[in-house]
C-alpha cells in the first residue's frame, strides 16, 4: 500500500544528484506451492526494481519462502534498537488454512507491505541484510536462514550477556530488589499507556471488521438461497407473475455473487490494514522492551563502574599490586558503561522520531482503507439498488388479476 | 428491537453514545454535507434529520420510488383511533377490507382473571382475558367484549362444522409449551397479535365475515352463546357406551339419520359410523372393486397437486425469507459495533493526541463510525420492512393448512356417501336373501317377512341420508371449487405487492446506504494513491 516510489526527499540525499532520482521498489508476487505432504511450503516471487548503486542492475527476481522473510525481520530487529520494525504476518496455526486461497493471499499482501515499508524506511533501507535478501541466491539464502537459529549459535559476548542478565536478575531478587529499574519519564509513561490502549482499540476495530466480513457472506448465501426459493415458488404461479418470480430470484442470486466480492474487497482493504497495525502497534512494544532492557543494562553498569571506581580509589590509597589490574578492569567498564547508555540514548531518540513517522504512516494507512472501505460500500448499495430497481417496471406490467 | 449490546472491557454504555453521535453532529461539514445530499435527493422531502429518521417506521425512500411506493399505500385512512393492523394493507387489500361487514377489529387490554369453580392446584384455574373492540361497517357501531382463548377455540370450532369446504384461516395455536416457558408478558403479548391477526382474517372472508357465530363473537356480551366441543376422549367414551346398542338391536340404531349424514362422522359420537366408514376407505385403497362413486374431477385433482407443490415450496421460501431477514439483522448489528469501536477510537485519538496525524485520523475515524451508525440504522429500518412484505409468504403458509382441511372436508364427505351407498347394497342384498328363503317356505315365513320390512324401512331412511350426504358432498364440492379461485386470484395479487414492497424496500435503501458511503469516500479520497500494490 504504501509506494516505495515515493518523492526523492524522503529517499537518502545523496551527494550526486543525477536527474533521476533513487529508487527502490519491491513486489512480493506469485505463489506457488513447492514440496510435499508435511514439508510442504509456499514460495514467493520477489522481484527489485532500482537505480541504487549498491544493488546488482535495474532488476533482479529472487525466489523467497515464509521462514526468509523471518530471518530478515529477526536480523533486523537485532541490529536496529530503536526502530519499529515492520510486522510479518502470523506463523499460521491451523493446518487446514495453510493452502487456502485467501490465506496465502492475505500473506502474499503483508509480506509485500512488509518489504516495501523496509524499502523506505530511512535507516533500514540501508541494512546490509535487506541486500543480501533482495539479491542473494536460493542457496546463500537457505545458508544464511539456517546459522541464525538457536542459542548455540549466538556470539561469545551475546551470551556472557545473558548469564549476566540472569546474574543481576537473581542478585536484585536476593536483595530485595524485585522490581526491575524503570525509567522515570512523565511523557514516556504517557506514551507507554497510550500504546497499550491503541492496541486495544484497534484489536477490537479489527474483530467487528472481520465479523462485518463474515455477515457480508452469510447475508450473500441467505440472498442465494432466498433466489432460489424464490424461482421454485414462481414456478407455482402462472404467466406474467411467474415471470417477475423468476427474474426475482435470478437478481438475487446475482446480488449474492456481488456480496461474496464485496467481503473478500472488505477483507483485503479494510480488516487487514487495521490487523496490520495491530501487529504494528505490537512491534513497538518490541521496541519498548528493548528501550526498557538498555535502560536498566545503563544503570546496572553506571552502578558497577560506580563501585568499582571506589573500590579502585581505596587500592590506590592502600598502594595495593591490586590498583594496576583494577585499574585497567576499571576503564573496561568504564567504556561499556559508556557504550551502554549511548545506546539507551540512541534507542530515545530513534524512538521520538520513529514515533511521529508512525503516526503520519498510521494516518495515511488508515485513511486509504476507510476511503476503500466507503468506497467497496457505496458501490454494493448501488449495484442492490440497480438491481431492485430493474425488477419494478416488470412489477408494474404484471396487472393484477380480475375481479370474476 | 436489538437486543441489549455488551462490550466486554469497553464499559461505557453503547446505545446513547450511537444516537447522541447523530443528533449532536450538526455543527460539523461533514453531516451537512449529507444532509444537503439527502435533500437533493428526497425531492423536496424534510432534510434527514435524526429526528424523523430513527422514529419513522415507515419507508420514505428518496428518488422516483416514492411515487411507486406512495401509490401502494395510498389508501390508508388516517383515523386517529384505527387499530393497528388495517394500516399495512396495500390497495387490493384494502378493498377486501372494504367488502367486509366490519370497519375494524382490536385485541386489547389482556387481564388475568381467576376461574371461581375448580382449582385442585392452588393458584390455578387462572386464565387471561382480552378486551375486543369491533366496529361495524353499516352502522358504525362499536361493540365491546372480553373473551378468553377457549372461547376462541370453540368460535374456530363451530366455525370448521359450519363452513365444511370452505378456506379457513387457521386459528391461533394454544402453545401449551411455550405458555409455560416464555415470560408472561411476552407470551400475551404474542397471543394477542396472533389474535388480532386471526379475528381481521375471519372478517376479511367473503363468506366467514358475514357468519352468524363470528357475529356472535365480537358482539354478544357476556359468556359465548356457542356451544363449546366437547374433548375427544369424553365424545369416544360416550360413543363407547352406545355401540352395543348399534351392533344388537340393529334394526333401530343401526343407521344413520339424514341429519347425522351432512356431518362428518369422525367428530361425532357414532363408533359404529366411524367403523363402517374406515371399512369403506380401506375397501377403496385396498378392495378389488371400484367404489360407487369416485373423485372424478379432473380439474379438481390438477389442483390438488399444484396446492401440494405450491405447499411445498411456500415452506421453503418462507424459511430462506427468515434465514434472510436475520442475515440483515446481523449485519446491522455487526454495522452497528464497527462504528461503535471506531466511535471510541476517535475519543481515543483525540484525547491522546500529540501529533497533528492523529488528530486528522481521529476525524476520519468519525466520519466512518457517524457513516455506520447511519447505515446500522439503515438496516435495521429496512429489516423491519421487510419482516413486513415477507410475511405473506408466512401468512400464506398457514392457509395451507386450511386448505387442507377444506379438501378434507370433501373427501369425508364422500366417504360418507360411498359408506352409505354400500350400506345400501348390503341392505339390498340382506333382502334377496331373506326373500328367496322365505319363498322356500310354503305360506311364506312371517318371521322372515317382518325382518324384510325393518329392512326396506332402513333402506327408506338411509336412501334419505344418502341423498343428504350427496348433496351435502356437491356442496363441499362448489365451496372447494370457489374457494380455489379466490385463493388463486387474491394469492397472485398478494405475492405481486409482496415483491413489489420488498423490491421498492430495497432499492429505497441501497440508495440512501449509497449516498452516506459516498459522502465518507469523497471526504476520504485524498488518501486514494494511482499505483495502488496488487
Amino acid at each position: 500500500m504504501i509506494s516505495p516510489g515515493s518523492p526523492p526527499g524522503s529517499s537518502s540525499q545523496s551527494p550526486r544528484s543525477p536527474s533521476a532520482p533513487l529508487f527502490l521498489s519491491v513486489t512480493v508476487t506469485d505463489p506457488v506451492k513447492l514440496g510435499n505432504g508435511v514439508q510442504a511450503y509456499i514460495s514467493y516471487r520477489v522481484i527489485t526494481k532500482t537505480n541504487l548503486p549498491e544493488y546488482q542492475g535495474p532488476e533482479k527476481i529472487v525466489i523467497r519462502r515464509y521462514s526468509d522473510f523471518v530471518w530478515l525481520h529477526d536480523r533486523l530487529a537485532e541490529k536496529y534498537k530503536g526502530i519499529f520494525i515492520p510486522p510479518l504476518p502470523e506463523k499460521s496455526a491451523v493446518e487446514k488454512f495453510r493452502f487456502s486461497a485467501e490465506f496465502i493471499e492475505m500473506r502474499r499482501q503483508a509480506l509485500d507491505i512488509f518489504i516495501n515499508r523496509i524499502a523506505s524506511h530511512p535507516q533500514l533501507k540501508q541494512s546490509e541484510d535487506l541486500r543480501t535478501f533482495l539479491q542473494e541466491d536460493e542457496e546463500t539464502m537457505e545458508r544464511a536462514r539456517s546459522q541464525e537459529t538457536g542459542i548455540f549459535k549466538k556470539k561469545p559476548t551475546d551470551l556472557m550477556q545473558i548469564f549476566k542478565d540472569v546474574q543481576s536478575m537473581v542478585s536484585d531478587v536476593v536483595l530485595g530488589k524485585e522490581k526491575p529499574v524503570e525509567e522515570s519519564n512523565p511523557e514516556y509513561e504517557k506514551l507507554k499507556h497510550y500504546i497499550f490502549e491503541l492496541e486495544d482499540h484497534l484489536a477490537e476495530a479489527q474483530k467487528q471488521a472481520y465479523r462485518l466480513v463474515k455477515r457480508h457472506r452469510e447475508l450473500g448465501q441467505s440472498l442465494a438461497d432466498f433466489g432460489k426459493a424464490i424461482k421454485l415458488l414462481g414456478a407455482c404461479e402462472g404467466d406474467s407473475l411467474g415471470k417477475v418470480f423468476s427474474d426475482l430470484g435470478s437478481k438475487s442470486e446475482l446480488l449474492s455473487i456481488k456480496l461474496q466480492k464485496e467481503a473478500h474487497n472488505l477483507l483485503m482493504n479494510f480488516e487487514e490494514p487495521l490487523k496490520d497495525y495491530v501487529r504494528a502497534v505490537q512491534s513497538i512494544k518490541a521496541t519498548m522492551t528493548d528501550r526498557a532492557n538498555a535502560f536498566r543494562q545503563q544503570c546496572e553498569l553506571a552502578e558497577t563502574t560506580k563501585l568499582k571506581e571506589i573500590n579502585l580509589d581505596k587500592l590506590m590509597l592502600m598502594r595495593s599490586e591490586k590498583a594496576v589490574e583494577a585499574e585497567i578492569e576499571y576503564k573496561e567498564l568504564k567504556a561499556e558503561s559508556e557504550e551502554a547508555t549511548r545506546r539507551f540514548e540512541t534507542i530515545v531518540k530513534l524512538m521520538s522520531e520513529e514515533m511521529m513517522r508512525f503516526q503520519e504512516q498510521k494516518t495515511a494507512d488508515l485513511g486509504l482503507a476507510f476511503h476503500e472501505f466507503a468506497r467497496g460500500q457505496a458501490k454494493l448499495a448501488n449495484e442492490i439498488a440497480d438491481a431492485w430497481r430493474s425488477l419494478v417496471p416488470k412489477l408494474d406490467a404484471c396487472s393484477p388479476s380480475m375481479c370474476s | 428491537m436489538m437486543g441489549p449490546e455488551t462490550h466486554p472491557g469497553f464499559g461505557s454504555p453503547p446505545r446513547e453514545e450511537m444516537e447522541s453521535l447523530a443528533l449532536s453532529d450538526y455543527g460539523s461539514a461533514m453531516s451537512s454535507r449529507l444532509s444537503a445530499v439527502a435533500t437533493a435527493v428526497d425531492g423536496g422531502d424534510p432534510p434527514l434529520s435524526a429526528a424523523a429518521s430513527s422514529s419513522s417506521s415507515f419507508l420514505d425512500p428518496p428518488s422516483y420510488s416514492n411515487v411507486v411506493f406512495r401509490s401502494l399505500d395510498g389508501q390508508n385512512d388516517a383515523t386517529p383511533d384505527r387499530p393497528s393492523l388495517c394500516r399495512d394493507f396495500p390497495s387490493h387489500r384494502s378493498d377486501r377490507a372494504a367488502a367486509s361487514e366490519y370497519a375494524s377489529i382490536a385485541v386489547s387490554d389482556p387481564q388475568k382473571e381467576q376461574d371461581a369453580v375448580n382449582s385442585l392446584v392452588p393458584g390455578g384455574g387462572a386464565y387471561v382475558t382480552y378486551l375486543i373492540t369491533s366496529r361495524t361497517r353499516a352502522g358504525g357501531a362499536e361493540f365491546r367484549v372480553r373473551r378468553r382463548f377457549r372461547d376462541v377455540v370453540t368460535l374456530a370450532d363451530r366455525l370448521a362444522e359450519a363452513y365444511r369446504g370452505f378456506f379457513i384461516p387457521p386459528r391461533p395455536d394454544k402453545n401449551v409449551v411455550e405458555s409455560q416457558v416464555m415470560q408472561k408478558h411476552d407470551f400475551v403479548e404474542q397471543r394477542r397479535s396472533a389474535l388480532e391477526k386471526y379475528l381481521w382474517r375471519l372478517a376479511v372472508h367473503p363468506v366467514i365475515g358475514n357468519s352468524d357465530e363470528l357475529r356472535v363473537f365480537l358482539q354478544v356480551q357476556g359468556k359465548l352463546p356457542l356451544p363449546t366441543s366437547t374433548d375427544m376422549a369424553s365424545r369416544m367414551l360416550d360413543g363407547a357406551v352406545r355401540l352395543p346398542k348399534q351392533l344388537f338391536r340393529e334394526g333401530q340404531a343401526g343407521y344413520v339419520t339424514p341429519q347425522d349424514a351432512v356431518q362428518p362422522a369422525k367428530g361425532g359420537r357414532d363408533l359404529l359410523r366411524i367403523f363402517k366408514e374406515l371399512k369403506q376407505s380401506v375397501a377403496n385403497d385396498w378392495g378389488g372393486a371400484k367404489p360407487p362413486v369416485v373423485e372424478e374431477d379432473k380439474e379438481f385433482l390438477e389442483r390438488k397437486d399444484r396446492m401440494q407443490d405450491l405447499e411445498q415450496q411456500l415452506s421453503t421460501a418462507s424459511k430462506q425469507a427468515e434465514a434472510l431477514v436475520k442475515a440483515q439483522q446481523d449485519i446491522g448489528e455487526t454495522m452497528g459495533e464497527l462504528g461503535l469501536a471506531f466511535i471510541k477510537l476517535t475519543k481515543f485519538e483525540n484525547e491522546e493526541a500529540v501529533y497533528n496525524s492523529q488528530r486528522v485520523q481521529a476525524a476520519d475515524a468519525k466520519c466512518v463510525a457517524t457513516a455506520a451508525v447511519k447505515a446500522s440504522r439503515l438496516y435495521r429500518e429496512l429489516n423491519a420492512q421487510t419482516v413486513k412484505h415477507l410475511d405473506t409468504l408466512h401468512e400464506y403458509l398457514g392457509l395451507m393448512l386450511a386448505v387442507h382441511s377444506a379438501f378434507s372436508d370433501r373427501a369425508s364427505a364422500l366417504l360418507t356417501v360411498q359408506t352409505l351407498m354400500s350400506d345400501l347394497s348390503s341392505l339390498n342384498t340382506r333382502i334377496e336373501k331373506l326373500e328367496v328363503a322365505s319363498s322356500k317356505i310354503f305360506g311364506g315365513d312371517r318371521s322372515r317377512m317382518r325382518k324384510v320390512e325393518e329392512l326396506k324401512e332402513t333402506i327408506r331412511v338411509t336412501e334419505d341420508a344418502k341423498y343428504c350426504a350427496s348433496r351435502e358432498y356437491e356442496r363441499i364440492k362448489e365451496n372447494n371449487r370457489s374457494e380455489l379461485e379466490r385463493l388463486d386470484r387474491e394469492r397472485h395479487d398478494d405475492f405481486l405487492s409482496m415483491l413489489k414492497g420488498f423490491v421498492i424496500n430495497q432499492v429505497g435503501y441501497a440508495e440512501k446506504g449509497a449516498n452516506v458511503w459516498a459522502a465518507v469516500a469523497e471526504e476520504t479520497r485524498g488518501y486514494a494513491r494511482e499505483n495502488n500494490k496488487t
